[in-house]
């Protein structure tokens, strides 16, 4: 249950503005991919191109191909739709519907597009995904509550119980540990190591730590200045990356002699 | 050995001088009986009283405060004074309405039938024997009642979907497109039509629709609910813009089309908010009388139909009760009971505004842990 993305010579505009220029990557299926770089550098753009979510904004579009296990996530008459059900996401920020309960918010991709699942079905997805998600012992007693009560990392490991629930090929996290404390973040970042076992994981964080201990492969993206496109610098074994870097930028980075 | 003890001082060097705790009713007192006294001379009336008092007030607990305390604590109080004073000032209008509506409006309320009965059959013979023999004021509000019932549900009705979709559309599809701009622009010149407008319009639109003379509760509602969009779509949109952008995001990465995020997820967060802004925009129109009496013209009987013939509300009962007296040589009891419609009217507008708190409490997101 999970497929490899391929991106070929991918330019992302908001409007007129080149954001990220000229991406080529191949993210493995079944493997954590770290995306690191310096803020404005395009990550978290890039990584919503991989499930057409950049489109929600006004203006933007996309040159190049993304392909799901071959499929072209932009070819003609392909519906976002069925894209995302595909491709899930985690964001930055928690956030849970504030009107659902602990359970119909595990249950919101099944729930909010009406189809049919029988109470048993239902009580078993709820409960597989908020173990996946490392939060069923924390919960399991106040299913009926409200979401928005719980703790910011059980609210984050809610999203990714949601995420897991669609039963997605691939989950992008958008740095879904900067809002969290260090041991939520660590709560999470065991989840993402288990995660890899079924899913195609790609995160995206400001943590080279993290990156470093959660990730296979990371790839380094970089800003030439203000107003110009972010780019892919390099693209390597967490390791690689790391500890022997073949691009001047990406040393500097990773070691903090950046700018 | 020398031990330095503390010096003994007063005061702290950290404190100015400061006005005892009981100076500012010193200073009311002092400012009642000197006001008292100087309307004493010229003619004593209860609201100039009060005016004399509080400027006094305010000159003396300033003037005092600046010799004791300095121009800081001073300028304080003179702000103190000022914004109690203007909020006294905003008070007064609703208090003396609340006050009069009630000391006229009670007695007309209490009559018998006055909430079950219509005004067929009472004529200014009635009226006149119960000035004259003291007997009971016959006739009451039923009719108007129920007519402001059935308009105001109708323009609801007609209301809600046009400016709940309005404002869906405005913030959800509209993105700043010129058709959304038109009718952002269109909608603030719908709020300032006078209501008067609004019913010619009711009116001559089924005038030509229709057939001239046609005068019903429907073509009311109409007028109403001309009055009633802007009102919906404005709370609407404002109430849909602060749903997060990122709860949208949310459904939509997890495979939930757009219409489906709307109604599934937009909606419910921001129903509390929608549903007391549309029980603010009935409290709003519910007292109009121009667009009614010339939409629904004025009846004394219990009209059922609001699609078929003339139909009473409160607001055009009142104006036509005052003006036109039942019995125009003993107006009393016709005043009587308008002032018992202005009061029923006043407290169906405060129960929609209580409806409005209870419904956005009972849809308002939930917290618990």
């Amino acid at each position: 249950m999970s497929k490899r993305i391929d991106v070929k010579d991918l330019n992302v505009y908001y409007g007129s503005f080149l954001a990220v220029e000229g991406v080529n990557i191949s993210i493995e299926a079944k493997s954590v991919t770290a995306f690191i770089g310096p803020s404005g550098c395009g990550k978290s753009t890039f990584l919503r191109t991989l499930n057409r979510m950049h489109e929600v904004l006004p203006g933007a579009r996309v040159e190049g191909e993304v392909l799901l296990d071959g499929d072209n996530l932009y070819g003609a008459g392909v519906d976002p739709v069925t894209v995302r059900s595909q491709v899930g996401m985690v964001f930055q920020r928690p956030n849970p519907f504030p009107t659902m309960s602990i359970r119909d918010n595990v249950l919101a991709g099944v729930k909010l597009n009406n189809k049919r699942i029988t109470k048993g079905a239902a009580d078993a997805l709820v409960e597989k995904s908020l173990r996946a998600a490392n939060l069923w012992n924390e919960v399991k007693d106040r299913l009926e509550k409200p979401g928005s009560g719980l703790s910011g990392g059980q609210q984050q490991r809610l999203c990714i119980a949601r995420a897991i629930a669609v039963e997605p090929q691939v989950i992008l996290m958008d740095e879904p540990c900067s809002a969290l404390d260090p041991i939520s973040t660590l709560a999470v970042e065991d989840l993402i190591n288990e995660l890899k076992d079924e899913y195609t994981v790609v995160i995206v964080t400001h943590n080279m730590q993290q990156a470093a201990r959660v990730s296979d492969k990371t790839a380094f993206f970089n800003i030439a200045g203000t107003g110009k496109p972010g780019k892919l610098i390099e693209f390597a074994d967490t390791t690689t990356i790391f500890n022997n870097p073949s691009q001047k930028a990406t040393e500097d980075y990773v070691s903090g002699r950046f700018g | 050995m020398t031990v330095t003890a503390p010096v003994a001082r007063k005061r702290s060097a950290l404190t100015k001088g400061q006005l005892p705790a009981f100076a500012p009713y010193v200073v009311l007192a002092v400012a009642l009986v000197l006001g008292a006294a100087i309307l004493a001379l010229i003619g004593f009336n209860a609201f100039g009283w009060g005016l004399v008092s509080a400027i006094l007030f305010t000159i003396g607990l300033v003037g005092w405060s600046a010799a004791v305390e300095g121009g800081r604590k001073s300028s304080d109080k003179l702000a103190t004074c000022l914004i109690v004073g203007s909020f006294l000032v905003a008070l007064l209008p609703l208090i003396s309405v609340i006050w009069a509506v009630l000391v006229n409006g009670i007695p007309g309320i209490i009559s018998p039938g006055f909430l079950t009965t219509s005004m067929n059959g009472v004529t200014g013979a009635l009226d006149n024997k119960s000035v004259d023999e003291g007997t009971k004021v016959l006739g009451g509000i039923y009719h108007a009642l129920l007519g402001t019932v059935q308009i105001t549900l109708l323009a609801t009705v007609i209301s809600v979907p046009v400016g709940l979709l309005t404002a869906i559309y405005l913030v959800e599809y509209g993105n700043d497109r010129a058709l959304a701009r038109a009718i952002t622009f269109f909608v603030d010149v719908m709020t300032g039509i006078p209501s008067i407008v609004a019913g010619l319009f009711a009116a001559a639109f089924f005038f030509a629709v229709v057939g001239p003379g046609t005068k019903t509760g429907a073509v009311a509602a109409v007028a109403l609910s001309v009055l009633m969009i802007p009102v919906v779509v404005r709370s609407s949109e404002e109430m849909l813009k602060i749903v997060p952008n990122e709860l949208r995001e949310a459904a939509y990465a997890l495979g939930v089309r757009k219409w489906r995020t709307i109604l599934k997820v937009v909606i419910p967060t921001a129903i509390s908010g929608i549903a007391s802004g549309v029980t603010l925009a009935i409290a709003r129109v519910i007292g109009e009388t121009a667009p009614i009496l010339v939409t629904a013209g004025f009846a004394t009987t219990i009209n059922n139909n609001v699609f078929g013939g003339w139909m009473a509300s409160l607001p055009t009962f009142i104006y036509t009760q005052i003006l036109n007296p039942t019995s125009p040589s003993n107006p009393d009891p016709s005043s009587q009971r308008a002032w018992g419609a202005a009061l029923v009217l006043i407290i169906l507008v405060m129960i929609l505004n209580l409806g409005a708190r209870l419904i956005a409490r009972i849809f308002a997101p939930k917290a618990g842990r």
